[in-house]
């Protein structure tokens, strides 16, 4: 089932009084549970569509549902609504939040949403020890490592239990090793409790685990691939 | 603690020494502000107590056109029972009956006009301390038949204590006033005006040299301070307005409130001008603190946070800074405003000698008085919040993409 479906979706952007096409005439389905990677060159509107898709960017023209929703009619105040309850971001700077410790950094989405203070710290702290970040919950993010910051990251963007995970080149800043051991933990999240996980990346390790890839040429899908289809 | 407190105290001590900075401006804004404003206050009230110490009180009771004529026609006679009722009346301490009339002062070959004060020595040192300004010789008592005559007068004249004066005038009812009396002492006012005219005999002694037996030309009244002023002038009034004349200082020394004004003014014009620079200071503060964290604005709001509690949060940053700054100003101020009002700053020179000219005491007097504090406390806070208002304004246009691509 497409819980994701674009329909002729348009961005333009104006760039100093020139408009700039982001995004052309996007169609696109995503189903429910796929770990799906947007790939294409710079400029090719990967980061565009992740935002449109998040709710953080408003379309020019077409149509978009996420979920139950129609984006494109959504007011500023329910989009952020929407993006608390249904949307997990991952950036690609990590951007947590450098007050707060790890722990209330995953708390902190959760604080957002009402939860008792209980459940918020019982959540945090079982997400953060399937990060495997248990022994740092009481660091400040400059206190981790690129990698372990990411780590938290991911852990925040699933503390709010959303429905779907939106990561913008998550493993860009990271060496192999962190990135290899990010993506296990998001395959095994995608894996575990069936979150749809769609990132934006250049990087060829989070291509090689995507199930599906899609590829973004001049703002307008090139290439959609299945990997169970195709091998 | 609530978590958006703890994430405001937190980013508020995520730069020590910007923080520090902003507190410092509000607390030297505060500081600056509340000595200006003592000096100036604290000066007034100095003024306003030389004239109505020394001389006026805060009221004075007359026969009906005495002030316009000063004629000793317009005397009016003592009765016990309006000094009484008058005493008597809330928040008047002190009454003193007087009987003034100007006269030729002279000694040896000399001249002047002054002005002849008759007073009941108790009750005028009562109220207005006469006798600690008395700087040579004895102070009056009742039954003395001797004169005091202020430094600045018997200076003019050269004469000194144990020498004799001569006084003539036009008594009650026209008559000659005439009379000879031996100086006993001298009398110091700060004020040039007063320095220069006054001299004192018994009640008696002066009813007795303008001929004018049991009269008076005014009750002065003190009272507890300058904010009761209002309504003992109603009390009075509604008593005795039909049969006396009564004036507040401020109608017999109009000249004395106006330079007070004129001054407020171009005071209250340079206050404006620190708060102005101080606003800005201020300003710049939240500026650089808003550009640095607009990236983390802009995730915040993407992440699901309401703008509402991101306004709250850095609206609690800022109203704690900003509180702080006025809370420490206002602490600070006190000790060295305590010290300046016990140890006010006197002029010397050329600047103390117009000073004196223009009747002025020479002397920057400070007050500590609470209405000051909570005053210039609340316009410094006030000044910060509008300054807080920046980042509000920008969180509410903010784009959280656009903030996130920012550096």
């Amino acid at each position: 089932m497409a819980v994701i479906m674009s329909e002729k979706i348009c961005k333009t952007y104006n760039d100093g009084g020139v408009p700039v096409k982001a995004l052309k005439d996007v169609d696109m389905e995503i189903e429910d549970g796929e770990f799906t990677a947007i790939v294409g060159p710079s400029g090719s509107g990967k980061t565009t569509l992740l935002n449109v898709i998040g709710g953080l960017d408003t379309l020019t023209s077409g149509k978009l549902r996420v979920g139950d929703k129609e984006i494109s009619e959504m007011t500023p105040n329910d989009l952020i609504e929407f993006r608390l309850n249904n949307i997990g971001f991952v950036f690609q700077a990590y951007n947590l939040i450098p007050v707060l410790t790890a722990i209330e950094n995953v708390e902190f989405i959760m604080l957002l949403q009402k939860v008792s203070k209980e459940e918020r710290r019982g959540r945090a702290r079982e997400l953060l020890k399937s990060v495997g970040l248990e022994d740092m919950i009481n660091r400040k993010p400059i206190e981790l490592s690129g990698g372990q910051q990411q780590r938290v990251a991911v852990a925040r963007a699933l503390a709010s239990r959303p429905r779907f995970v939106l990561a913008d080149e998550p493993t860009a800043n990271l060496d192999t090793a962190s990135a290899e051991n990010l993506l296990d933990i998001m395959e095994r999240m995608n894996d575990e409790h069936k979150m749809t996980f769609i990132f934006s990346t250049h990087d060829q390790r989070v291509v090689r685990r995507a199930r599906r890839v899609i590829t973004l040429k001049d703002g307008q899908v090139d290439t959609d691939e299945r990997k169970g289809e195709n091998g | 603690m609530n978590m958006y407190l703890r994430l405001a105290w937190r980013n508020i001590w995520r730069n020590k020494r910007r923080s520090i900075i902003s507190i410092a401006s509000v607390l030297l804004a505060v500081l600056i502000a509340l000595f200006m404003r003592s000096m100036q206050k604290g000066t007034y009230a100095r003024a306003i107590d030389n004239v109505v110490s020394f001389y006026t009180g805060y009221i004075q009771i007359h026969n009906p056109g005495y002030w316009d004529k000063k004629s000793l026609n317009k005397t009016f006679a003592v009765q016990e029972s309006l000094i009484e009722n008058v005493s008597s009346t809330e928040y008047v301490t002190h009454v003193t009956p007087r009987l003034e009339g100007y006269g030729l002062i002279s000694g040896g070959e000399r001249t002047d006009v002054g002005l002849v004060i008759g007073i009941n020595p108790e009750v005028e040192n009562d109220m207005t301390g006469l006798e600690g300004k008395l700087i040579e010789g004895e102070y009056l008592q009742q039954g003395d038949m001797g004169i005091m005559l202020a430094k600045g007068l018997s200076d003019h004249l050269d004469l000194g204590i144990g020498d004799t004066v001569v006084i003539l005038g036009q008594g009650y009812h026209d008559i000659m006033a005439a009379g000879k009396y031996e100086i006993q002492g001298l009398i110091e006012f700060p004020i040039k005006q007063l320095n220069n005219t006054m001299s004192y005999l018994t009640l008696e002694e002066a009813q007795y040299l303008f001929g004018a037996y049991n009269r008076l030309t005014s009750l002065s009244i003190m009272i507890e301070g300058e904010d009761k002023l209002d309504e003992v002038m109603n009390n009075l009034g509604k008593k005795y307005s039909e049969d006396y004349e009564i004036m507040s200082w401020k109608e017999m020394s109009p000249e004395l409130e106006q330079g007070i004004e004129a001054d407020n003014a171009s005071g209250l014009i340079m206050l404006f001008i620190l708060y102005m620079v101080v606003g800005f200071g201020i300003l710049g503060t939240i500026l650089m603190m808003t550009m640095e964290r607009t990236r983390e604005f802009g995730v915040l709001i993407a992440v699901g946070m309401k703008r509402g509690y991101l306004r709250l949060i850095t609206l609690i940053e800022s109203i704690f800074l900003s509180f702080v700054g006025v809370v420490l100003g206002t602490i600070l101020s006190v000790p060295i405003l305590a010290y300046f009002r016990s140890n006010p700053i006197y002029f010397t020179g050329e600047l103390a000698k117009s000073m004196t000219e223009f009747g002025y005491e020479p002397i920057l007097a400070f007050t500590l008085a609470p209405g000051i504090f909570l005053w210039q406390a609340v316009v410094v806070f006030i000044i910060a919040f509008i300054a807080a208002l920046y980042p509000l304004w920008k969180i509410t246009r903010l784009d959280a993409v656009d903030a996130m691509r920012s550096v």
